[in-house]
């Protein structure tokens, strides 16, 4: 933040921050149904890249295909909005051919975990240095509600009437499991945390995954009774809990909670870097 | 990658951000890659596509031979688009086609097929590779104007608009999704349209640019055949053992399959009355051939498609047949 931005009121200063990022031609209004996640969980990235202090010329946002998939269209980065699912694989092509760009990946639960599963277990195990902000939202909104990876057990959605009888996956533990280094969870009620995650996520070296859990008030908080976007918000703070503070309770005291903040971090070296070693050393055998 | 799907989409990623990019496969890949090559054809991105073809459909034939494939390159992916697609004889010709490949990508930004058959990819020949600078490179075009006058699908001169690379500072959007000049989706008719006719155009007013052919012994031909890819060196040799025997006969070798060379055709074979279309399936590129020639040409498609080559004596019996 330059000395010149800090000297306005606070109140403008936010909004500036915003508009500064925004695409300047044609692009407004957004599809999002009022009162959605994607806003609050685009305005966080917004924060976070300015707090940064990263140019708009290297930064690349990628997104596939649903709701959440339309924020890099919105946003003045390079932008690529791609086919459904694969956008883990075309950020993989920018990040290998220009390792000097900073990747972001805007996904949702249905993008990123059904369809474009195997794209978002083998980028994690390379480790590549993309920063993948899942939007899990447990439903597919854009086409009306079907059920996704992420859709509870017992829920209703438009392809379950009768209730989920599938298990869902969890974004979080898939990703470390498969091999990624920075591992984070957050909710569209925790603002503040949800900001310093981006910005952990984005300064670390390798693939991050970023869980951000939101509401579907339309379809998913609808058919679940689950009230409107702010009942939905109010249910994220009221079962949410802190690493810290999860780490002083009982297995039966997270019965049913969710855990957030930094889930997983390591070092191991990361894909272009480890590509580099290979091509140096080859160079160096000549 | 992980798999075909990712290749092609990587591919795509690689080529935005400034890269020329390359990527081959075989029958059941090509299928795979073919929902991203047609992301490639909308957002008008270069790139480079190898599919040796094998005999199909499915897992096929996989280390066996085939031509079946042809109409995959032109039609592949679902929607309206018009697609480049090379087809080599030698692996000679594969240098030299995988050359103009890139050169036809980067000059009209679009996804180029190179159709190889089995035996020219498992093929070994000597080759004499050109030295660096011999050949002519072409590299796509750049903006010349300032970030903030630039139109990323504006209509040119040349019917490609200048395509330059991330983080170069000319921040724009690409999308899978019809879009306007801006980038941007779009619902307007017009705008549809004028992307869709930007699609057809920039190609199909530039054919000189693509067709290539090689044409033997075609000036006084009664008969000729018209081939491409290994089909195309039986034809050689059954022309030159029947021009022995006085017959007048010649061939026409397509390098570029698409688009479909028709007026070139229509020109070479004019004295032509028979026609034999040597293909290594149930008959594809000869639809095309009785599409151009006039409807009193006698068209004879001469088929296999059993995983072996065609021969040159089978060739020659095909022509005895129709004489």
């Amino acid at each position: 933040m330059t000395t010149a931005e800090k000297k306005k009121p606070v109140e403008k200063q936010k909004s500036d921050v915003i508009l500064k990022y925004l695409r300047p031609k044609k692009k407004m209004p957004h599809v999002w149904c009022a009162g959605c996640g994607n806003g609050i969980v685009m305005s966080a990235i917004i924060r976070a890249i300015d707090k940064l202090g990263l140019s708009k010329d290297e930064v690349v946002m990628l997104s596939g295909i649903g709701c959440t998939s339309r924020m890099p269209v919105y946003l003045d980065f390079n932008s690529l909005h791609t086919t459904h699912g694969r956008a883990l694989a075309y950020a993989t092509g920018v990040k290998f051919n220009r390792p000097d760009l900073k990747v972001i990946v805007i996904t949702g639960d249905g993008d990123g975990m059904a369809i474009g599963g195997n794209h978002f277990i083998h980028a994690c195990r390379r480790n590549i240095d993309i920063t993948a902000i899942l939007i899990n939202n447990n439903i597919y909104g854009m086409t009306g509600g079907q059920g996704s990876p992420t859709t509870p057990s017992a829920a209703i959605s438009t392809t379950t009437p009768y209730g989920n009888a599938e298990k869902h996956f969890d974004p979080c533990k898939l990703a470390e499991a498969a091999g990624a280094s920075f591992v984070g969870r957050s909710t569209v009620y925790h603002t503040p945390q949800l900001e310093k995650m981006i910005i952990d996520g984005i300064s670390h070296r390798g693939f991050s995954l970023l869980e951000v859990v939101s509401n579907c008030h339309t379809y998913f908080g609808r058919f679940n009774r689950r009230g409107d976007a702010v009942a939905m918000l109010k249910n994220f703070k009221e079962t949410s809990v802190t690493t810290t503070k999860a780490r002083k309770m009982s297995p039966e005291e997270l019965e049913g909670k969710r855990i957030i903040g930094t889930l997983h971090e390591d070092d191991k070296t990361e894909f272009c870097d480890e590509y580099q070693k290979v091509a140096d050393r080859l160079q160096g055998d000549k | 990658m992980e798999d075909e799907i990712a290749s092609m989409a990587a591919l795509v990623g690689a080529s935005v951000s400034g890269a020329k990019a390359m990527t081959a496969t075989s029958g059941p890949g090509y299928s795979l890659m073919q929902e991203n090559i047609g992301y490639a054809y909308i957002t008008e991105t270069p790139l480079v596509v190898v599919n040796v073809q094998r005999g199909g459909p499915s897992t096929g034939l996989p280390t066996k031979v085939s031509q079946s494939d042809t109409m995959q390159a032109r039609w592949g992916p679902h929607g309206d688009y018009t697609a480049i697609a090379v087809a080599p004889s030698t692996v000679t010709d594969t240098v030299t086609e995988t050359i103009r490949a890139f050169n036809l990508a980067e000059r009209f930004r679009t996804p180029v097929t190179i159709l190889l058959d089995e035996v020219i990819a498992h093929q070994r020949e000597l080759v004499a590779l050109p030295k660096p600078g011999e050949k002519q490179i072409i590299d796509r075009v750049k903006p010349n104007v300032p970030p903030e006058e630039f139109e990323p699908f504006a209509k040119t001169a040349r019917g490609v608009s200048p395509m330059p690379a991330y983080g170069e500072g000319y921040r724009y959007n690409v999308t899978g999704l019809t879009h306007d000049s801006m980038g941007f989706a779009t619902a307007d008719a017009e705008e549809i349209k004028a992307k869709m006719d930007k699609l057809r155009g920039k190609i199909m007013n530039y054919t000189s640019e693509i067709t290539k052919l090689r044409v033997e012994m075609m000036d006084d031909a009664e008969i000729a055949f018209v081939s491409y890819g290994s089909a195309s060196r039986a034809a050689l040799l059954a022309v030159a053992l029947a021009r022995n025997v006085g017959v007048k006969v010649g061939s026409v070798q397509a390098y570029t399959i698409w688009p479909f060379p028709d007026e070139e055709l229509r020109e070479y074979c004019r004295s032509c009355k028979k026609i034999i279309v040597p293909e290594l399936n149930m008959g594809q590129i000869v639809h095309e051939v009785a599409r151009v020639l006039p409807p009193d040409t006698e068209i004879h498609s001469l088929q296999r498609y059993d995983g072996e080559i065609l021969t040159p004596m089978q060739l020659l019996e095909k022509l005895e047949e129709v004489m």
